[in-house]
């Protein structure tokens, strides 16, 4: 009997007899000889669930939490109400598998319906998937659903959260596309540069909205100049944002996608995070991955049930758009749970806590550090500042408890979300002036 | 199974229906559709696309499967049959009405069959006729 | 069941959020679009979450036999484990001093991985084993660039394969090229011989292989393989039959990913999220998608290596599956491990060894962790299919194993038991298999008819997809 095998020496007996053997040795008969581990593994020797907890709560342990953290980038520090943690806790919902059968997976189902509903909600558009991995993945499959025989140059913001823009880039190895970046211009996507770059077999190109810098940028004209030169508008928006600024349907995208972690999961070192992805209903046959969709069974019932599953690798293998099989299933559960919680009163009272405390911290760091926004346009929640020695004014706040902005090149990315006070941000700016 | 008269067959069950000497329409026969079950979707090609003999020119999905639709002929794509994107059945329900392609300028084409030796070779496959 | 939207009226809310206590600053453009989420006030929302839970079937709820999936007992000290604020309440963009705890668990996760595996250098950033797959093939590709190998362009895929093999090998750039399996389910030697050629990038292989099967010419395979100049993958998705007592490395893969949501043990979460950390050779190393994680002077750091093929995904991978997954083989160490593998393999070959004397085993020899029954013949006497079957199942409160795969079975249903079942559990199971193949006989339209004691009968799948409703409209 080991750790977590029932099975006694008695029971081990029995069964080998049924089987017509005298030891687990021989089924393994296929395996040559020569190949099987001789001196068994070098791995520590197995521990008992007092030990286990004890090892690896040590290594949690010498993990430093902020208190207060004003570092986006990516990954938001967003409140998590209570009742997201208990429901999304539940053994049914976290040991459930892939609802392939229908019948009994009813709650799986009809729980990504509704995430799938909220997510057409939160962006305007028409249809969702069940989730892929996270924002800078889905960046890379809307990339690819807009790339045919004819129009197969992908093209992305120079605005855009770095970490998408090589994803997009490592997946545009594989498929041998072009990925060409249009230039940034006072911290927002040049718009001029880009109608110039745009080529008749230009496919799509993306755009991050707010983006990297936490700009806002004119997505509407932006949208108009991709459409003009007979490519799709691909948009990746910040979940949060889009519950108060232009849609993304609204703006005239084709796809939307993002990276739905401030939609209730927490920053965990950067995963397992979200990826959402909709579209127009003219795109929907391209989306990749699972999507739910509602039928009726024999007795006229109304069910759910995974569907349009002919553009799945698990049919079509080496000629489907997309390889993916397991998504975020949980985690989208997680935003779903998440945005039934706050609804829109709190989505929006969410956002505009987040977007009213950064113009707050933004002022403040202005008025009294003397330190200048880098880029002048509307920002959400984000914002860059020049900071004369990052290094001494992030270790000061390190020491009080505070996880400062991310130093960039040429100043520092700031975030200010709901979860940080007025006395916070006010404290913040002390500590900063004590060391400057 | 029906197999009408006035077509021609493909050993990979499609019909052709000349219209003149370089232009034809190309569906799936009663077999083709009896073997692919409830079909929901087709993803048809577009106008101006090559057609090439015994290469496939679009795909027909069923719930749990895709199938190839295999061109009897070499041309060029001259019209599709958008009635079946939104009506797939049709192509179970009657399909030699529903049409899937009209093709023109045929330069060549696969060996045909007329009815009676493509009733054959339905049986010999394991179809009922 | 009412959906969200359908619960709730109009001014009902929790209170979450505090009001605002700076200036209100609001966007100058903002959305028309109505937000129409739901509008429920907490104790309605606990209720319908709860409703939706009695809709579900997890591991927790019975014997879950899934084929290729390998659904064994999710250990919950793992997800205590993964709910420590000092993993959870960490930014990924945090300063390395500050995040010496999660680089150990990836460096000892990584450490770990590789001994099991017999690879040099592993990667923890793919998200589930499909996104290793592509990782691995645009390893591969990189690899050959590097080398100016430009002309191999094919990888080799037997006909058995789990589909995301030939997709992930598609979206990486490669044509793929099927082998058959002989007799034995096995790769036939003469069919691979003649696919390899100067053109050949790779072979991906899962040993055993999906119909549970210890191809015993891996070595042979792997060699034909090497001496074509092309590089073998091994898809990790069956290695709970083999962990601990053979590794690929040793069998003569290059690169390998696992699926830490199988062999692992961490859940599945109704799809997801898993983890497909990918390991390699040294040779292939420094392609490895950045960060790995690196150890000088008890200090980690995450370093990007020299050639890497980029970014996979943002940040750092699954983080919190890896956590549980370092946890649990911490909990099995040394000597677990190979356990967990080899009671698997009793199991299988127990289960397969009662369904014997009904079912039909198309490969008749030891099983590995899985085994493939096949209800052609059932079928064709009685009607009854392997979906039916199935079906029945779920009228015994039993999830059905894997339907219709491999696809070079016909009428399949692959059953894994896993080590994490007990003799009684099996033994059930398999009277409840026997019993329905009896009912096959005496009177298949109950099966038909199956399910009838589930929250939903059998679904309309045709006009899910000919009329698809993927979101609610009021």
């Amino acid at each position: 009997m080991g750790k977590y095998v029932p099975t006694t020496v008695t029971e081990r007996e029995q069964m080998l007899s049924v089987i017509g053997v005298d030891s687990i040795d021989e089924l393994y008969a296929n395996v040559p000889e020569s190949m099987r581990i001789r001196d068994g593994l070098d791995l520590p020797e197995g521990m008992g669930e007092l030990e286990v907890r004890a090892a690896v709560t040590e290594m949690a342990e010498k993990n430093r939490i902020f208190r207060t953290i004003l570092r986006g980038a990516g990954s938001y520090n967003h409140f998590i109400p209570s009742v997201v943690k208990s429901i999304t806790s539940r053994e049914e919902f976290i040991t459930a598998y892939t609802p392939y059968q229908a019948e009994i997976s009813q709650g799986i189902l009809q729980a990504i319906f509704e995430y799938q509903t909220m997510i057409c909600m939160l962006t305007g558009m028409d249809v969702s998937n069940a989730s892929v991995y996270d924002g800078a993945s889905a960046a890379s499959e809307a990339a690819a659903m807009c790339r045919d025989r004819k129009r197969t140059v992908s093209y992305i913001s120079a605005c855009s959260d770095p970490q998408t823009i090589e994803t997009v880039r490592t997946y545009c190895f594989g498929s041998d596309t072009e990925l060409i970046v249009v230039p940034s211009k006072n911290g927002r996507t040049d718009t001029a540069a880009l109608a110039a770059m745009l080529g008749v077999d230009a496919a799509s190109f993306y755009l991050q909205q707010p983006n990297f810098y936490g700009q806002m940028e004119d997505a509407a004209a932006i949208g108009k100049v991709v459409h003009a030169a007979g490519a799709k508008f691909i948009m990746g928006v910040n979940p949060i944002a889009c519950a108060v600024m232009r849609t993304p349907y609204e703006s005239g995208a084709d796809i939307a996608v993002g990276e739905g972690q401030p939609l209730g999961l927490s920053m965990a070192f950067g995963g397992p995070y979200l990826g959402f992805m909709a579209c127009t209903k003219a795109m929907m046959r391209k989306l990749p991955g699972r999507i739910v969709g509602q039928t009726a069974d024999v007795d006229g019932e109304r069910g759910y049930v995974l569907t349009l599953t002919a553009r799945e690798q698990h049919i079509r293998r080496e000629k489907a758009s997309s390889n993916i099989c397991s998504n975020q299933a949980l985690c989208a559960f997680t935003a779903g749970v998440y945005m039934s919680a706050m609804g829109e009163k709190g989505m929006k009272q969410a956002a505009n806590l987040c977007m009213s405390k950064a113009h707050y911290f933004a002022g403040r760091i202005s008025s009294e550090l003397g330190w200048r926004l880098i880029f002048r346009g509307e920002f959400f929640h984000e914002f860059v500042t020049e900071c004369p020695s990052p290094e001494i004014v992030l270790k000061a706040l390190e020491d009080h408890g505070i996880l400062g902005g991310l130093p960039i090149e040429g100043g520092v990315l700031w975030c200010v979300t709901e979860t940080v006070s007025k006395a916070e941000l006010d404290r913040t700016i002390d500590i900063i002036r004590e060391v400057c | 199974m029906k197999i009408p008269e006035d077509l021609k067959y493909s050993k990979t069950h499609e019909w052709v229906k000349m219209l003149d000497a370089d232009s034809c329409l190309i569906g799936i026969t009663d077999f083709a559709q009896s073997e692919l079950g409830d079909i929901v979707f087709i993803n048809l090609p577009e106008p101006g696309d090559d057609a090439v003999k015994a290469e496939a020119f679009c795909d027909v999905e069923s719930v749990k499967a895709v199938s190839d639709v295999i061109s009897p002929v070499t041309g060029t794509i001259f019209e599709v049959n958008e009635t079946l994107v939104d009506a797939p059945q049709t192509l179970n329900e009657d399909p030699f009405e529903a049409w899937i392609v009209k093709v023109v300028k045929i330069t060549a084409t696969v060996d045909l069959m007329d009815a009676k030796a493509y009733a054959a070779f339905v049986e010999s496959e394991g179809g009922a006729v | 069941m009412k959906l969200i939207f359908e619960c709730g009226m109009e001014g009902q809310h929790l209170s979450l959020i505090p009001a605002c206590d700076v200036p209100e600053v609001a966007l100058r453009e903002t959305r028309e679009q109505p937000l129409e989420l739901p509008s429920v006030c907490e104790n309605e929302l606990t209720r319908h979450y709860r409703a939706l839970s009695k809709r579900v079937h997890g591991v927790n709820d019975g014997f879950y036999p899934l084929g290729s999936c390998t659904m064994k007992y999710n250990p919950k000290i793992n997800d205590d484990m993964a709910a420590l604020p000092g993993f959870a309440a960490v930014h990924p963009l945090q300063p390395a001093s500050t995040v010496q705890g999660c680089l150990e668990v990836l460096y000892k996760a990584e450490k770990y991985l590789c001994e099991i595996t017999g690879m040099d250098a592993m990667t923890l950033q793919p998200a589930a084993g499909a996104h290793g797959e592509l990782t691995g093939m645009l390893l591969i590709k990189a690899y050959l660039r590097d080398r100016k190998d430009t002309g191999r362009t094919k990888i080799i895929v037997p006909d058995s394969a789990h589909g995301t093999n030939p997709a992930s090998a598609a979206m990486a750039g490669f044509t793929v090229v099927n082998v058959s399996s002989g007799s034995a389910g096995c790769v036939d030697l003469d069919s691979l011989r003649d696919a390899v050629g100067p053109d050949t990038a790779g072979l991906m292989l899962t040993n055993p292989n999906t119909l549970g099967i210890f191809d015993k010419n891996i070595l042979e395979i792997t060699k034909i393989v090497h001496e074509a100049g092309g590089l073998c993958y091994y898809d990790g998705a069956n290695l709970n039959a083999v962990a601990g007592v053979v590794r690929p490395g040793d069998m003569g893969f290059d690169i390998v990913h696992l699926n830490l949501h199988k062999t692992f043990s961490t859940p599945h979460g109704g799809g997801g999220p898993g983890s497909g950390p990918v390991g390699c050779k040294s040779p292939v190393s420094c392609f490895l998608p950045g960060p790995v994680t690196q150890e000088a002077d008890g200090q980690f750091k995450q370093v990007t290596p020299a050639k890497s093929i980029g970014r996979m995904k943002a940040f750092n991978g699954n983080f919190l599956v890896v956590v549980r997954a370092l946890t649990y083989i911490l909990t099995l160490g040394r000597e677990g491990v190979p356990d967990a593998s080899r009671h698997a393999v009793l199991h299988a070959n127990y289960m397969m060894t009662r369904l014997k004397s009904k079912f039909d085993m198309p490969y008749d020899q030891f099983c590995m962790h899985e085994f493939v029954m096949s209800l052609d013949r059932l079928y064709r006497e009685t009607g009854v299919s392997a979906l039916d079957i199935a079906k029945g199942l779920l009228d015994n409160g039993m999830h059905p194993p894997t339907m219709y795969f491999p696809n070079i079975v016909h009428e399949a249903l692959l059953v894994e038991p896993t080590e994490t079942e007990s003799k009684q559990t099996i033994d059930e199971a398999a009277d409840v298999f026997l019993a329905l193949y009896d009912l096959a006989k005496s009177d298949p339209e109950v099966l038909h008819q199956a399910p009838v004691t589930t929250p939903v009968r059998r679904l309309d799948e045709v006009g899910a997809a000919r009329n698809p409703i993927l979101r609610y409209e009021k």
